[in-house]
């Protein structure tokens, strides 16, 4: 079990102190103090501090989180709802696992700063199924909070700010990652996205107005509103301020979470977690989850943010680093890839539903030494008629992986087809 | 469904605007019963949420976590994306099935574990990881995880 990353910062600084978990440790470390200077601001001047300080979304597609607050509807007859997004299931990331079991309190007065601000009066944090120590700890964390007046009505002794949080548990769908899966699931239904418009602002959870934030992304908004906007932007990028905890997995000496400005090269990031195991040669990295474009060893130089991945022909998507050595069969890696976009795809959609099952036998027969030219051919048409077709990013996410794969490592797949086999007896087993 | 667990279902209506809100939690707390829904569980659940047996139906088919089928006394999932499988958990799944005399995917002959892969549990960190009854055990090597699945009842 990790319970800090090996780098710190300001997020993760106390995830070590087992009392950061109790209301008493999180207040002795300054807790509650962002939300108590946020409710002496009017909430439209929340909104715009947030949207000064550029956070930007840390659940994979980066957009602007004050942008998004502003989206909410000032007055509203009915109930206005955030929901916060811990259905963490992008291979690769487990942060938000940490930020839930070991810094619930920051996650949860972000929320409250969020509700100040957008007038919300409810909250549904849905968090994964098989989190259950991240589901227990922010149960917990909320029975605190009510007993101690911070949830509930009147909080803060502020007439007429009122919320409640319920922590609600997933059943295993990656698709409810998704924000408007997310909200079916959350409704008792299959977690199959809705077409937008209407966006969940106006319609969403319930059909109630909605804002979705992901769970890392409430964890900054308390030390923002603290510290100030000019104190975050000092940190990270122009474009994409502040830290993020980077999860580096595969083969690396020292796997784990590491907080590091946005914006920090990636031979950085990976130097942080001891470098390639054994002394071995790099082969590929994937810097941002399984749906990422993997980038080749020459590409090691690039700042982790989203605007530099992205002229690279990847994304950062949720900092999760998957590194490869020279053992690797990247004709496997697609197998693996493929497998899970196929077991995961909802099935709306026939592009996604008919593509997905595509793409992994065409891995497979091809990986199993079975594969034709014309099978290869296939496989780089098949992704090109999935992208960009679909109800939502799911059909991207299962082509972009494969796109980068026969982009950088295509002639593994051509050894295959000339060998008749995996031409890879090292590599890790399928 | 036991009348407790009824009693415990509705009180979790008023957490939602619309009481199908309830229906994930309502379907965990039915299948704690007897470790999984069987048909007469779904269509009091139905009733229970005025809605059609087969709208029960298709949430319990679309999420990994419910089961219709009876299951062994432990669940042991080993995670097979890619993370874990860069670090063996293939091979180390292969072993646990074979040590436990299974091909593939099922149930020991003595109802006493049920076995598969399962994709990414977000322990990348400390790969390979399996899941046991709801429990994480991480940075495994065969060994270990034949240990944990030995001490099991």
């Amino acid at each position: 079990m990790i319970v800090e990353p090996y780098v710190r910062n300001y997020l993760s600084e106390h995830y070590g102190d087992d009392a950061y978990r109790t209301l008493a440790g999180y207040e002795a470390k300054g807790g509650f103090a962002g939300l108590k200077k946020a409710v002496a601001l009017a909430p439209e001047q929340v909104v715009e501090l947030v949207k000064a300080s550029g956070l930007r979304g840390r659940g994979g597609a980066g957009f602007a989180t004050g942008l998004k607050w502003s989206f909410m509807p000032r007055t509203s007859d009915r109930m206005k709802v955030i929901v916060i997004n811990g259905d963490e299931s992008e291979p690769g990331s487990f942060k938000d696992r940490l930020i839930m079991e070991r810094g619930p309190f920051a996650v949860l007065e972000g929320i409250l700063i969020g509700a100040w601000a957008m007038g919300a009066q409810r909250s549904y944090i849905y968090v994964r199924g098989e989190y259950a120590e991240a589901i227990r700890a922010l149960r917990s964390a909320v029975a605190e909070l009510y007993k101690k007046k911070l949830l509930g009505k009147n909080i803060l002794g502020k007439k007429g700010f009122e919320h409640d949080v319920v922590v609600h548990g997933g059943a295993g769908a990656y698709i409810c990652g998704e924000e408007t899966g997310l909200l079916e699931s959350l409704e008792g239904k299959k977690g199959q996205p809705r077409k937008k418009p209407p966006f969940p602002a106006q319609h969403g959870a319930f059909g109630l107005p909605t804002t979705v934030n992901n769970i890392e992304t409430f964890a900054h908004v308390p030390f923002i509103v603290e510290r100030g906007v000019e104190w975050f932007k000092g940190r990270g990028t122009e474009k994409s301020p502040g830290t993020t905890l980077f999860g580096v997995s595969g083969h690396v000496e020292r796997p784990g979470l590491f907080e590091l400005p946005l914006g920090t090269p990636l031979r950085e990031v990976i130097g942080h977690a001891g470098g390639v195991r054994g002394g071995r040669r790099l082969k590929g990295v994937m810097p941002g989850g399984l749906s990422m474009q993997i980038l080749p060893p020459t590409e090691l130089d690039v700042p982790m943010a989203e605007e530099f991945l992205s002229q690279r022909g990847t994304h950062l998507g949720t900092g999760g680093v998957m590194v490869m050595d020279e053992s690797v069969c990247m004709v496997r890696v697609a197998t693996v890839v493929s497998y899970f976009f196929r077991d995961e795809s909802c099935g709306q959609c026939t592009q996604c539903r008919e593509g997905t099952a595509w793409v992994h036998k065409l891995c497979q027969r091809i990986e199993q030494g079975r594969g034709t030219e014309a099978d290869l051919a296939l496989l780089t048409d098949v992704p090109k008629l999935m992208e960009g077709q679909t109800i939502c990013a799911f059909a991207d996410a299962a082509a972009w992986p494969i796109q980068g794969l026969l982009r950088h490592f295509r002639s593994d797949f051509e050894a295959h087809l000339s060998e008749r086999k995996c031409p890879f007896p090292e590599s890790f087993e399928l | 469904m036991r009348p407790e667990t009824r009693a415990e279902i509705e009180s979790l209506f008023e957490r939602y605007p619309q009481k199908r809100g309830a229906l994930l939690p309502a379907i965990y707390l039915v299948q704690a019963e007897k470790g999984f829904v069987d048909a007469d569980g779904a269509r009091e659940l139905a009733a229970l949420f005025e809605i059609a047996p087969v709208e029960v139906h298709e949430v319990l088919s679309f999420y990994n976590m419910f089961y219709t089928e009876p299951q062994g006394r432990h669940h042991v999932y080993v995670c097979t994306n890619l993370p874990c499988s860069l670090r063996g958990a293939r091979t180390l799944l292969k072993g646990l099935e074979s040590h436990l005399g299974v091909h593939g995917p099922g149930t020991t002959r003595d109802g006493r574990i049920t076995i598969g892969h399962e994709e990414c549990l977000g322990s990348c960190g400390t790969a390979p990881v399996m899941r046991v009854d709801g429990a994480y055990h991480e940075n495994l090597d065969l060994g270990a995880a034949r240990r944990i699945v030995d001490e099991l009842e």
